[in-house]
C-alpha cells in the first residue's frame, strides 16, 4: 500500500454567503496514518472541516491545507488523490458493483489486468466476493456501504475521508461495520479523517478525536483523554453521560459538601462543581456511603441499568449498576464516589489513574 | 345500490366522451381507406388515396421527419447542459430564466413566427431554407427538453454523485459524460419524444415560415383540405397519425419508466 501522509490545517475559517460562519479560523494537524475523528453534534463544524480537507471546499482567505509538505489548498477534488465515503453512499445508479467500485481505477486508465486484480482484492476485503455483476437498487444499506468503501480504497487514496458513513444504518449493522472499518484502517494504515456525531463510533475508531462546538474544536486528544480529562463542561456532556453535582459549602478539612452527603477531593479545591461518570459510582452500604439518596427510576438496559437516585439536588445523580440486582423506586441507598473518579474540566491535572489510562 | 348506481353513470359517461372523441378520428380515417365517400362503405376499402397522397406529398413527409430529428439533435445540445446549468446555478436569476423558457409555449406561434420573421426574414437564402423552420421547431420544443431533463436531474441526487465521482479524481467532463448523462437518461428519452412530437405536429409557427419548397406535414395537411378531394385529405391524416401514435404511446411508456427509477 502507498505510504500515508500528514494533513494540516492553518487557519482555516470558512464562512458562507450571507455571513454565516461555519467554522471559526482552525489549526489541525493529523499525523501521517493516523485516524482523527471530528466529532460533534449538527452544525458544529465537523462536516465544513471534513470538506476543506477534501477539496470539496475552499477555506476563506488565508487559510491553508497541506498533504505531508504540499500545499493543496488550491487543487480541486479530483487532484487530492483522496478517497471518500458519504452518508447516503452516493453510488452510481448506471453502474453495477463492479464498475462503481472500478470506476476511479478506470478513470486513472489502469491496464484491464491491474483493474481486474485490484477489483478481486477490495471486494474480498469488504466481504463483497461475488456480489460483481449486481445493480446497486438491488443492495441492502450495509452492501451499499460496503461498496463505497471498497470504491474509495480501490484506488489507493493517501487520504481516506468519512462523512458520517454509518449514520443511515440500522444500530446492528453500524456496530459491525464500525468494526469492519476499524479493522480495514489499521490494516491500510491510510491516514484518516472521519466524521461522525456517535460518540462510541468516535470512541472505537480514532486514534484521536477533536470534539467539535460551534466552529471551534472544544478538545482534541485520545479518546481517554478526552474521555477522563474532557476539557469542558460541553465535551464531558457530549462524551457519555457526566453527572454534575453542586458543591453547596465546604469543611474544615476540605470536604466537599454537596447534596446528599459529602466528598474528598483534594485536587479539586475551590469549584463550585464536581464532575463524575455514572459507572464510576458504586452502590454500597447506608453505612459506608459518602453521599445518600433515594431512587426515583431504575432503566434496565440488559447489561446494566441505570438508577436515577434523588439526593436533593437540581438534576438526579445517573449511576451505572449491575443488572440483577433490583432497587425499587424509593429505596434508600448509599453512592461511593472516590476522589479518584471525581473530576472538573478546569482541573484537568486529575489522578494518576486516569493518566494510565490515558497513556494506555 | 347507491354506489352501483354512481358507477354505472361514471361509466356512461366515460364512453360518451371516448365516443365524442374517438368518433370523428375513425371516421376521417374510413374516409381515407373508402372508394368514394360520399357513396359510402359500400364502394368499396382501397389504399388508393394514401397512395396519391404518398405521390403528392412525400417530400413533406420527409422534411417533418428531417426537422423533427435535427429539432431533437439541437435541443438536446442545447437543453440539456442548459437543465445542467440552471440545476448547478443557485442564482435567482436561474428561477427567472426558467420561467423565461417557457414564454415561447405561451406566446401564440403566429407571433412568434412575425418576431422571426423581422429579425431574419431579410435573409433570403437563410429565409428560404428549411434552417429557418428549424429555428421555429426549437424555439417552441426547447423548453419540454429543459423541463423533462430538469425534473429528473433534481431528484437523481446528481450532486452528491459528482462529489462522490471527483473525489475518484474524475474531472469535469469524465463526470458529465460518466455520470451526469447516464443518470438522467429517462429524463432526455422523455423530452426527445416530446420534442419529436411537438416538431412533427407543429402548424402555427411552421404555416407563417414556410416557403413553397419547405412544406412540412401538418402545412401539407391544410393545403390538401383546402384544394384535394376528402379521401386524399383523409387518407393524409391517416398518415400522420401512423406517425404520431407511436410516438405518443413511447411518452407514456417514458413516463411511467421515469416514476418507476424514482
Amino acid at each position: 500500500m502507498r505510504s500515508s501522509v500528514s494533513i494540516t490545517l492553518n487557519h482555516c475559517s470558512r464562512t458562507f454567503a450571507g455571513g454565516n460562519t461555519a467554522l471559526q479560523p482552525l489549526d489541525l494537524h493529523v499525523n501521517a496514518g493516523e485516524t482523527l475523528v471530528l466529532l460533534g453534534p449538527s452544525g458544529c463544524g465537523k462536516t465544513t472541516t471534513l470538506r476543506i480537507i477534501s477539496g470539496l471546499e475552499s477555506p476563506d482567505n488565508g487559510g491553508q491545507v497541506l498533504f505531508g509538505e504540499r500545499d493543496v489548498t488550491a487543487l480541486p477534488i479530483e487532484k487530492r488523490d483522496v478517497g471518500m465515503v458519504f452518508q447516503n453512499y452516493a453510488l452510481f445508479p448506471n453502474m453495477s458493483v463492479a464498475d462503481n467500485i472500478a470506476y476511479g481505477l478506470k478513470i486513472q486508465r489502469l491496464p484491464r489486468a491491474e483493474i481486474a486484480h485490484r477489483l478481486d482484492e477490495v471486494m474480498r476485503m469488504v466481504d463483497l466476493k461475488g456480489f460483481g455483476e449486481r445493480r446497486i437498487d438491488a443492495l441492502s444499506g450495509g452492501q451499499k456501504q460496503r461498496v463505497a468503501l471498497a470504491r474509495a480504497i480501490a484506488v489507493l487514496p493517501k487520504v481516506l475521508l468519512f462523512d458520517e458513513p454509518l449514520a443511515a444504518l440500522d444500530a446492528k449493522l453500524r456496530d459491525r461495520l464500525r468494526i469492519e472499518i476499524g479493522q480495514l484502517l489499521r490494516e491500510l494504515g491510510t491516514t484518516a479523517v472521519y466524521v461522525t456525531h456517535d460518540q462510541d463510533e468516535a470512541m472505537a475508531l480514532g486514534d484521536r478525536i477533536a470534539v467539535m462546538q460551534a466552529g471551534r474544536i472544544a478538545q482534541l486528544g485520545t479518546p481517554q483523554e478526552i474521555y477522563h480529562q474532557p476539557a469542558n463542561a460541553f465535551v464531558a456532556d457530549f462524551i457519555g453521560a457526566v453527572n454534575c453535582l453542586e458543591v453547596i459549602g465546604m469543611q474544615a478539612d476540605g470536604g466537599l459538601i454537596v447534596h446528599g452527603g459529602e466528598l474528598v477531593a483534594t485536587h479539586l479545591q475551590g469549584v463550585s462543581t464536581v464532575y463524575c461518570r455514572p459507572e464510576d459510582i458504586q452502590v454500597v452500604p447506608l453505612s459506608q456511603a459518602d453521599i445518600k439518596g433515594k431512587v426515583v427510576q431504575s432503566i434496565f438496559l440488559g447489561q446494566s441499568q441505570r438508577l436515577l437516585v434523588d439526593t436533593g439536588g437540581a438534576s438526579p445523580l445517573q449511576i451505572e449498576a449491575p443488572c440483577r440486582q433490583r432497587w425499587p423506586n424509593g429505596t434508600h441507598i448509599g453512592l461511593n464516589l472516590p476522589s479518584s473518579v471525581l473530576f472538573h474540566p478546569e482541573k484537568t491535572n486529575t489522578t494518576d489513574t486516569t493518566k494510565e489510562l490515558a497513556n494506555g | 345500490m347507491k354506489s352501483r348506481l354512481r358507477f354505472t353513470l361514471q361509466l356512461g359517461f366515460t364512453l360518451v366522451v371516448c365516443l365524442f372523441m374517438i368518433v370523428p378520428v375513425a371516421m376521417s380515417v374510413i374516409a381515407g381507406l373508402t372508394e368514394n365517400y360520399f357513396v359510402g362503405l359500400q364502394s368499396g376499402l382501397t389504399l388508393r388515396w394514401v397512395n396519391e397522397v404518398w405521390q403528392l406529398y412525400a417530400d413533406t413527409i420527409w422534411l417533418s421527419i428531417k426537422l423533427a430529428l435535427a429539432c431533437l439533435l439541437v435541443t438536446i445540445v442545447i437543453g440539456v447542459p442548459a437543465a445542467y446549468g440552471l440545476l448547478r446555478s443557485r442564482r435567482r436569476w436561474a428561477n427567472a430564466i426558467e420561467e423565461l423558457l417557457l414564454l415561447p409555449v405561451a406566446v401564440p406561434g403566429l407571433a412568434t413566427a412575425l418576431a422571426l420573421l423581422l429579425a431574419y426574414g431579410s435573409y433570403r437564402e437563410f429565409r428560404g431554407s428549411w434552417l429557418f423552420i428549424l429555428i421555429g421547431h426549437v424555439l417552441f420544443t426547447l423548453p419540454f427538453m429543459v423541463r423533462a431533463v430538469l425534473s429528473v436531474m433534481q431528484t437523481a441526487k446528481l450532486p452528491q454523485l459528482e462529489e462522490a465521482a471527483a473525489s475518484l479524481g474524475a474531472g469535469f467532463r469524465q463526470r458529465f459524460f460518466g455520470v451526469v448523462i447516464p443518470n438522467c437518461m429517462s429524463g432526455i428519452l422523455a423530452g426527445a419524444l416530446m420534442v419529436v412530437t411537438l416538431s412533427i405536429g407543429e402548424f402555427n409557427i411552421t404555416w407563417m415560415l414556410h416557403t413553397p419548397l419547405t412544406k412540412t406535414l401538418p402545412v401539407g395537411l391544410a393545403d390538401s383540405y383546402a384544394s384535394m378531394r376528402l379521401e386524399i385529405g383523409s387518407a393524409y391524416t391517416l398518415i400522420f397519425l401512423v406517425m404520431v401514435v407511436p410516438l405518443l404511446v413511447a411518452i407514456q411508456w417514458a413516463g411511467k419508466l421515469t416514476q418507476q427509477h424514482h
